[in-house]
């Protein structure tokens, strides 16, 4: 049995096995390394100490707090923080749309004629690719305490914050998004004249449409979370309410606004469903 | 003369450099108005002389190339691109986004004509959807005009492409085998529209072919192409058995230049007659 497989391993070697498993122990090697620098000691989780402090976290988590003054207050506190994930998503679209339009491959007229681009379009592609790099590449935290020194407390910065970081992230996944879309109908329709704009919403736009909506409400999602984080630093909204939480150990406080943020998800996940039902 | 082409030679549009010439060496000068069915095998370099006669592809430099008596790739840019309006290229796989509705697929002919405002409006509210409904009328589709692509079938898909082109104002009108996916009373009736549109508003046509015997019942001049050159081009009393027959040998498969768009893919062409 033994010399069937080794004269079918020598007669038809599969090219790639060798690079499988040199990449697969590569891998390992990286990876190693990298777990101890990070700390990475899962058990300590489990032992007597940490144990008995979850719990005792936990169960100060019981009942969740549903005094009608808190409620009030809660609602008033979601409210902002879906109003600044709203805004800042907003005004993040408001720049992304047009940096999309300028990254986006797909829609270059030189690189249909002849394969490769114009050097002065190229320029400014890359221009724009580097200013989105930019854009996301500081964590909207960091913003947001700049933004707070400068502005002062309050939801201004938050809003602000998500605005750049998430420019960044949008403009990016647009683009690539209708890069790997169906460049057929766009580009037969650049090919008989018509302009680059009509082209991307007669062409690309319907092809890209629901994975557009659905990166979009997903971003929405994470602005919100992103917005309670930011909270914390005193951007304003739920986040600085369950800061305030943490630091009295209410934590029935702290498991009602937790139970706020599975239905704000859920309530995104829904709208998401239901938007890419309608568009696919 | 709607195209005037000596000495033009074009290299397969792909990213990879150095790679190998699609069309050689080609001279050929069309009139306005002048109907030419181009045929040949499979890979032989239709759909690139096409896209060249398009402006869609820049030929190698060298050859002379001229549209309506400009020469496109001489002018600016932006100048380039609106004398694009006035040429239609039909490309073989019907360019038809899945989701959009049947009505903008066939108005998004008349983009070049359009403002930008003008089409954003268009998309919200169909602007003339009497043009598009004519327009699919003369394919017998009217009942589709609010239906969405991807409801359609494959033959109604090319037809629907076809209507696009009807709406289209532009004065040649350049269709890469639109029949493919028709069964033969379909294709008669649909070529037949196409070049009784040509003929009513003296556009060009030019069409490339599988169906060897519809290109010669239909078009009075004939143009056969094979490994990138032009092996005859001839009034169709002219075309023998003997020229048709040298024109789909010796192209073994294995030779076959892949065609010009990944995705214009060529399909195997039934043999002549």
């Amino acid at each position: 049995m033994s010399i069937v497989v080794n004269t079918a391993v020598s007669r038809y070697p599969d090219p790639a096995w060798r690079g499988r498993i040199t990449a697969s122990l590569i891998a390992l090697i990286v990876l190693w390394p990298l777990l101890i620098a990070s700390e990475f000691k899962p058990w300590i989780l489990l032992d007597a100490q940490s144990l008995g402090a979850t719990r005792h976290f936990l169960a100060s988590f019981f009942p969740p707090a549903h005094s009608k003054d808190f409620l009030v207050l809660l609602m008033q506190d979601t409210w902002q923080t879906i109003a600044i994930a709203t805004a800042g998503l907003t005004l993040a679209l408001l720049s992304a749309i047009p940096l999309t339009l300028l990254a986006t491959e797909s829609l270059s007229i030189s690189r249909l004629e002849s394969g490769r681009m114009r050097l002065a379009s190229a320029v400014v592609r890359q221009v724009v690719r580097w200013l989105l790099v930019l854009l996301r590449s500081v964590p909207e935290l960091v913003w947001a305490l700049l933004l707070v020194r400068i502005l002062g407390l309050g939801p201004t910065a938050g809003v602000l914050a998500i605005a750049l970081t998430y420019s960044g992230m949008l403009g990016k996944v647009y683009a690539e998004i209708l890069e790997s879309s169906e460049a057929h109908a766009t580009q037969s329709l650049l090919k008989n004249g018509s302009g680059r704009l009509a082209a991307l919403f007669y062409g690309a736009l319907p092809a890209s449409a629901s994975e557009l909506v659905s990166y979009t409400t997903f971003r929405w999602e994470c602005a919100i979370r992103g917005s309670v984080v930011m909270g914390f630093v005193g951007a304003g909204g739920i986040g600085q309410r369950m800061d305030e939480s943490m630091k009295m150990l209410a934590g029935g406080e702290v498991s009602t606004m937790l139970i706020v943020f599975v239905l704000l998800v859920a309530c995104a996940d829904l709208i998401s469903t239901f938007l890419r039902k309608r568009l696919g | 003369m709607s195209f005037v082409l000596s000495g033009l030679s074009v290299r397969h549009a792909s990213v990879v450099r150095n790679n190998s010439l699609a069309l050689i060496d080609i001279n050929l000068s069309i009139k306005q108005g002048e109907q030419i069915a181009l045929i040949g095998p499979s890979g032989a370099g239709k759909t690139t002389l096409l896209h060249a006669l398009a402006c869609a592809h820049q030929p190698e430099p060298g050859g002379k190339f001229s549209v309506f008596g400009l020469q496109p790739w001489a002018m600016q840019p932006a100048a380039r691109h609106a004398l694009r309006g006035r040429l239609f290229l039909a490309p073989q796989t019907p360019p038809l986004p899945p989701r959009q509705r049947v009505v903008t697929a066939v108005l998004a002919g008349c983009l070049p004509q359009w403002g930008f405002w003008h089409a954003i409006i268009s998309l919200i509210k169909p602007r003339e959807p009497e043009v598009a409904y004519a327009a699919l009328a003369r394919f017998n589709l009217q009942d589709k005009l609010y239906a969405r692509v991807d409801r359609l079938s494959g033959g109604e898909r090319q037809r629907c492409g076809m209507a696009r082109l009807l709406v289209s104002q532009a004065d040649a009108l350049l269709v890469d085998e639109p029949l493919s996916a028709l069964d033969p009373t379909l294709a008669l009736q649909t070529l037949a529209v196409v070049q009784l549109e040509a003929a009513s508003r003296n556009a060009t046509l030019v069409c490339s072919l599988h169906q060897v015997e519809l290109a010669l019942s239909h078009f009075p001049r004939i143009v056969g192409l094979s490994d990138g050159r032009i092996v005859f081009d001839a009034p169709r009393n002219e075309v023998s058995e003997t020229m048709l027959a040298a024109l789909y040998r010796n192209t073994p498969p294995t030779q076959h230049p892949e065609s010009i768009d990944p995705e214009d893919t060529c399909r195997p062409g039934p043999s002549p007659c």
